[in-house]
């Protein structure tokens, strides 16, 4: 927007309007609709979080980084953040292992519905249900060890409550169907038409899936992983309920709980929040930092 | 449709549903056990109870005052609900249609709370909220909760209004439609399965959302999933059957709302779109 236009008569007449050149940059009526939630975002997330980073350099005693020495100089501490990357990795991994195959086959079903439901049923149980159901299914009087016990896969049941298996388990549990779902949405984005030109032009199902499924995908599949991985990440009340909450279990988000509200300590508990969010943020990053080095455009087809 | 007939790919194709069937065994069975239990009389030890009754179903209901907790669980989800449909679809539009400075900051900003875990931003803003008087109450969980759902909102949407050709909207206008007759004769109907997809996910997660309930409810501000944890936390004061007997309450509500968005809403709907077009051709 120059001055020296403005002064000139001549030109003020042929200049466009302010909502017309504000239009070119692309604010118009339709721009301002991102506002209402942009404030919401900024005063319920951003203001909070920035709370929570000056709440943590402010401990009651000692210097300013006094919280973050504590975490890092205490085992019982930063140990759970490999305790929650140690569950949460692997779990996202497999969830996502699982999804893409399951979905490929279900997108070419016709009737999907019932197999999407009881896919999806695991999101309707919540975290109690999983564990108490877990916690017997699993436990060694339940039905999967006295199954495999009674056709002699084990000698003895597995103890598979208590400890990192449970904990695994509840999070594959609830975290599959959110990672199918989604993938099943982006992998049915996926014009049909082009895995038949694919098909005509001579390439087999391991090609078409290489070559031109996952490139398509991958932007689909890394937010899927990121959003996965947050779920699992941020486990809590599996870890205490089905886990060793005081052992391998015990991850970031129960010590940072345990400090905010059960030793009313909440500078260092917004402390070991922010490195939670951190570690998480840092794996987020690295993987669509990954995804932008693939092919980014539309998926669908458009009829000419 | 293509149609592999090799031997591998049968051999493949075997492979994965024999790893769907084995997931939704499981899940049956561990679905299955708690149902049985909720329903025992006692059982331990062997492969089916004792015997059966529904006795635990009345003193679930009584002791954990399911009536009053049900009715804040609604009432919180349904306000969360709408609240990030209307503000996060609107957002979601915005950012789907237009190019404008900032948009990538805004993206991001709308990002972050997805990217973080909840407790990373829960601790902090349930510290504030306890300081402006409003945490244990109602609008404290409905605030929180919004956080992550407005995102959520935005972020599931903007692929769905991208599949939109915007050249629809712009042949609309050409004919004349004005911009609330254009929302309501061609987005609208474009958009719903998306919207419905959509709030349907958002309903379900802060039906199940712990974390952060958990940090701001109060004794009158309850959720489902928070009154069970502590009901479990505390377990040893109350019976096993009568927590499950809780949990298949809990399960039943969340899965009414599933089925019957999924009567409405397939969540493949993009699929079914790109094939009838296809069949169009």
């Amino acid at each position: 927007m120059s001055d020296a236009a403005f002064s000139t008569p001549a030109r003020t007449f042929a200049r466009p309007s302010l909502k017309t050149r504000l239009a070119a940059k692309g604010f118009d009526g339709t721009t301002l609709l991102v506002l209402p939630g942009l404030v919401a975002v900024l005063a319920l997330f951003i203001y909070p979080f920035l709370y929570g980073v000056v709440d943590s350099l402010t401990p009651e005693t000692g210097a300013w980084y006094e919280n973050y020495r504590r975490f890092f100089s205490d085992p019982f501490l930063y140990n759970t953040i490999a305790a929650t990357l140690w569950l949460a990795l692997p779990v996202t991994i497999l969830n996502l292992a699982l999804a893409v195959p399951i979905a490929f086959r279900v997108r070419l079903m016709r009737r999907q519905k019932l197999l999407t439901t009881l896919l999806v049923l695991p999101i309707t149980l919540g975290t109690v249900l999983v564990a108490e159901g877990l916690l017997n299914f699993l436990g060694p009087q339940g039905w999967f060890n006295r199954t495999l016990v009674t056709i002699g896969l084990l000698e003895a049941p597995l103890r598979l409550t208590n400890n990192y298996w449970g904990v695994f388990a509840s999070l594959l549990i609830t975290g599959f169907p959110f990672a199918f779902l989604l993938t099943l949405s982006y992998v049915s984005g996926i014009d049909p038409a082009i895995e038949q030109a694919a098909a005509t032009l001579g390439a087999n199902a391991r090609r078409r899936f290489t070559r031109v499924f996952l490139p398509l995908l991958v932007p689909g599949l890394a937010v899927t992983f990121c959003l996965a991985f947050v779920q699992a990440f941020a486990v809590f009340p599996s870890a205490v309920l089905l886990g060793a909450p005081a052992g391998p279990t015990r991850v970031i988000s129960i010590a940072a709980y345990s400090a905010a509200f059960e030793e009313y300590n909440h500078s260092l508990g917004s402390a070991i929040a922010i490195i939670m969010g951190l570690v998480q943020l840092a794996v987020v990053l690295a993987v669509l930092g990954l995804r932008g080095l693939f092919y980014r455009g539309p998926a669908g087809g458009t009829k000419g | 449709m293509i149609r592999d007939r090799g031997i591998g790919s049968k051999l493949w194709r075997t492979a994965v549903w024999a790893v769907a069937i084995l997931f939704v065994l499981n899940l049956l069975g561990v679905i299955a056990t708690v149902v049985m239990n909720s329903l025992a009389t006692r059982w331990l030890g062997t492969w089916l109870p004792v015997d059966f009754t529904t006795r635990w179903y009345f003193s679930a209901w009584r002791e954990f005052q399911l009536t009053e907790v049900l009715l804040v669980t609604f009432q919180v989800v349904f306000v969360v609900t709408l609240l990030s449909g209307l503000i996060g679809i609107t957002t979601a539009y915005a950012l789907a249609r237009r190019e404008f400075a900032g948009k990538r900051f805004a993206i991001l900003v709308f990002l972050l709370p997805l990217l973080v875990p909840p407790l990373t931003y829960g601790i902090p803003l349930a510290t504030l909220l306890y300081q402006v008087g409003l945490g244990g109450s109602f609008w404290g969980v409905v605030i929180i909760n919004l956080v992550p759902s407005i995102p959520f909102v935005v972020l599931v949407m903007i692929p769905f209004i991208e599949q939109i050709d915007p050249r629809v909207e712009a042949a609309a206008r050409v004919f004349g439609a004005g911009t609330g007759s254009l929302f309501l004769r061609i987005l609208l109907p474009l958009l719903l399965p998306g919207m419905l997809a959509a709030l349907l996910l958002v309903l379900v997660r802060t039906i199940a959302m712990f974390e952060l309930t958990f940090l701001v409810a109060g004794p009158t501000s309850q959720t489902l999933v928070v009154s069970l944890y502590y009901a479990v936390f505390a377990s040893g004061v109350r019976a096993s059957q009568s927590i499950d007997a809780m949990a298949v309450v809990y399960m039943v509500t969340t899965l009414f709302w599933l089925v019957l968005a999924l009567r409405f809403v397939n969540p493949t709907q993009i699929v079914a779109r790109a094939k009838q077009s296809q069949a169009a051709h």
